[in-house]
């Protein structure tokens, strides 16, 4: 295991994967300003009204989540496939080549996003301001470009799996990413037809966060438990294929809960009720599976008479649990909470969905993204054992916390929108804001906003972390 | 000793993962197809042979739009031209959409197209909800078309200074800044008059969608909550 890959230093892949971490941890802070700008302005109405209106926050705000993410993944990508298949990544010079032509585009679409913002109604501004379709407004040109960035990705992964060792991890990744960039494709065209429009543009929602994503997070989960505990590859990836089979039994058809009051057919209601109630259930075998991987290999070890750690990145570890836990909290527990037709007539489109997508995507993804970032900088550093810090302790606490009060803000104001805007008022314009200007709702958002500038500060000694702690002799080297 | 189970041989479970996701994604596909024929936009002749589709065909902003009660469904259903009494549309009342009700279907084709690339130029999604999806800093627009605020006992058409439900919304749509209805206004995100028209077809079209009741009792219930 002590090979040259262990350390960034030797890799190209590796160093690769550091300029992603960063370039996502950067946009990720992003992601929390243009949150915070939006959370004011549910506050207060006026602010930077005209100017950055909250529509552009909010492009700015989901987008780069889902960009730096991507980053991230792309990142982690590049940073294992050395220590799964034991070489050097095929085709690193591209590689490199593509991280800087996706970066540049990133930035000219924030640029056009925050300074020209909207268009005229044609093809133009399509092309080249805004799609305008939630998650995905990124003009048509950036969707070429981000196809071609895509597809050398995954085309160095594949070409990396096959002449290396293909394990079970690498394996599914390989799958899994072409999936993932092959489902963008869904999302490239204009239709008068909205009904068909919001389609295809779940296929590339829900199939990438429901679906593909998952996969990805397991596979991760299962590279940071062999590498951070030693836990035995053989059982991890068994694990991880029953998790495969789970997720995608599971996430693929239980893309039909999008689909009940778009005007698609009743059979949705059916479909979509059984098969996303049976998404929780891999949520709950990953939890047990870390934590049942944790235990074991700690209980041979002192067995042996060893009482040390077996965990040889606190940091990451820890990230990687709330991972576990909070990908079966924030998209099991509160996805499911919504997920029927009975209940979702009223809660579609309410704070409820927003309160369930903020912790999915905290839980399922942004904790276990952060944790690569630790075992990069663990590696990149030759540190042997890496532990917590004061400001890692307080980093993970502030952002972990500041999301869960956020969510029981924006479940509260869920309940409000449900009971007063939908059930009370019949989902008018008058019922919306009567929901909208009633205490409960207020006071949620006043708390929501509080509940950002906590993780907000959080991520700045999360960053502050992640800059120092490799140089930290606290650490075993 | 016993051989080895099949349950912890992860070949099992890699063709296991296999055969799973194939047949879930073959099923979706399918259901695909199935989806994509009943989705698919209708046409004038249509709604000429009364013929309900779940996505009328655009000349439908050239008939009166209700919501109502479906017996046969059991929740609410867009209602076109005119309601049988048991909830199903009779597509003969017209009405008149800034005063016409005979566009052709090339002309309502180009509306309804000017007023979807507006939803997407303008970025509604990101402030509204279109069809419950969107964001949620703004009044939901699927059956906003039937919303009471801009009919004639609304307060909108009066506050625009028009007397038609699609004139004020165009109005309102052109200068949002200049009608407040509340602290949280619509910033004035430059629609021209030619614009607003396409969008208000856009939206009177959406009204049409089959959404299987959603949103339930939209603008049924009058002052419920303060029992005026």
């Amino acid at each position: 295991m002590a090979s040259k890959y262990l350390t960034g230093t030797g890799s190209e892949s590796k160093q690769l994967a550091t300029w992603y971490f960063t370039f996502a941890a950067i946009l990720f802070g992003a992601q929390l300003l243009f949150g915070l700008v939006a959370a004011t302005q549910y506050v207060m109405p006026g602010f930077l009204y005209g100017i950055l209106d909250f529509s552009i926050a909010r492009i700015i705000h989901i987008n780069a989540l889902v960009v730096w993410m991507v980053f991230a993944m792309f990142g982690s990508v590049y940073w294992l496939l050395p220590d799964e298949t034991g070489i050097e990544t095929v085709g690193i010079k591209i590689g490199k080549l593509l991280f800087w032509i996706f970066a540049a585009a990133i930035v000219v679409v924030v640029l056009v996003f925050l300074f020209i913002q909207v268009g005229k109604a044609d093809a133009t501004t399509i092309w080249f301001i805004t799609e305008g379709r939630e998650y995905i407004e990124a003009p048509r040109w950036a969707d070429w470009g981000i196809v071609v960035v895509a597809l050398g990705f995954v085309g160095n992964l594949f070409l990396t799996g096959m002449k290396g060792k293909q394990t079970g991890i690498v394996t599914v990744l390989m799958a899994d990413m072409i999936a993932f960039a092959g489902l963008y494709l869904a999302g490239m065209f204009f239709t008068d037809n909205i009904s068909v429009d919001q389609y295809w543009w779940w296929w590339v929602i829900h199939l990438w966060v429901e679906a593909t994503w998952e996969v990805f997070v397991g596979a991760i989960a299962a590279y940071g438990l062999i590498k951070m505990l030693g836990a035995h590859r053989q059982v991890v990836e068994m694990w991880l294929w029953i998790e495969v089979a789970m997720l995608f039994g599971s996430g693929i058809l239980g893309l039909g809960h999008h689909y009940f009051w778009i005007g698609t057919p009743e059979y949705w209601w059916e479909i979509g009720a059984l098969f996303s109630a049976l998404e929780p259930l891999p949520l709950v075998a990953m939890f047990v599976h870390v934590l049942y991987d944790w235990g074991k290999t700690q209980g041979s070890e002192e067995e042996k008479g060893n009482t040390n750690s077996v965990i040889n990145n606190k940091p990451a570890f820890t990230w990687f649990v709330l991972n576990a836990f909070g990908n079966f909290l924030g998209a099991g527990v509160w996805g499911f909470f919504h997920t029927l037709p009975q209940i979702n007539l009223y809660t579609h489109g309410t704070q409820f969905t927003s309160a369930h997508g903020h912790l999915a995507f905290f839980g399922a993804y942004a904790t276990i993204l952060i944790g690569m970032f630790y075992i990069a900088v663990q590696g990149t550093n030759g540190i042997k054992v890496m532990k917590h810090t004061r400001a890692s302790i307080w980093a993970t606490s502030m952002i972990t916390g500041g999301m869960m009060g956020m969510t029981v803000a924006l479940t509260i104001a869920g309940y409000v929108q449900v009971i007063v805007s939908r059930a009370q008022m019949g989902a008018t314009w008058a019922g919306y804001f009567d929901g909208q200007s009633g205490m409960w709702f207020q006071q949620a958002m006043d708390w929501r906003l509080i509940m950002g500038l906590v993780i907000f500060t959080g991520f700045i000694i999360l960053a502050k972390d992640l800059l120092t702690t490799g140089k930290n002799p606290v650490h075993e080297r | 000793m016993a051989k080895k189970s099949v349950w912890s041989d992860n070949r099992f479970w890699q063709r296991s993962a296999t055969w799973v996701t194939g047949f879930a994604s073959i099923l979706l596909i399918w259901l695909t197809f199935d989806t994509s024929a009943q989705i698919a936009m209708g046409n004038d002749k249509n709604l000429k042979d009364g013929v309900t589709k779940r996505v009328p065909g655009p000349t439908v902003i050239n008939y009166k739009i209700t919501y109502e009660m479906s017996n046969k469904r059991g929740h609410e259903v867009p209602i076109i031209g005119g309601n049988d009494g048991k909830g199903n549309s009779l597509f003969q009342q017209k009405e008149k959409f800034f005063g016409r009700d005979d566009y052709s279907e090339k002309e309502a084709r180009a509306l309804l197209h000017l007023g979807k690339l507006g939803s997407q130029a303008k970025n509604c999604m990101d402030c509204h909800t279109l069809l419950g999806n969107g964001a949620y800093y703004a009044p939901d627009l699927t059956k906003a078309w039937l919303d009471p605020a801009w009919g004639p006992d609304g307060a909108m058409q009066a506050l625009t200074g028009k007397n038609t439900k699609e004139e004020a919304m165009a109005e309102f749509l052109q200068h949002p800044d200049q009608y407040p209805t509340h602290a949280r206004m619509m910033p004035n995100l430059g629609i021209t008059a030619k614009e607003a028209k396409g969008l208000v077809a856009f939206l009177k079209h959406m009204s049409s969608i089959d959404t299987n009741g959603f949103p339930r009792n939209f603008g049924k219930i009058k002052g419920a909550v303060h029992g005026k």
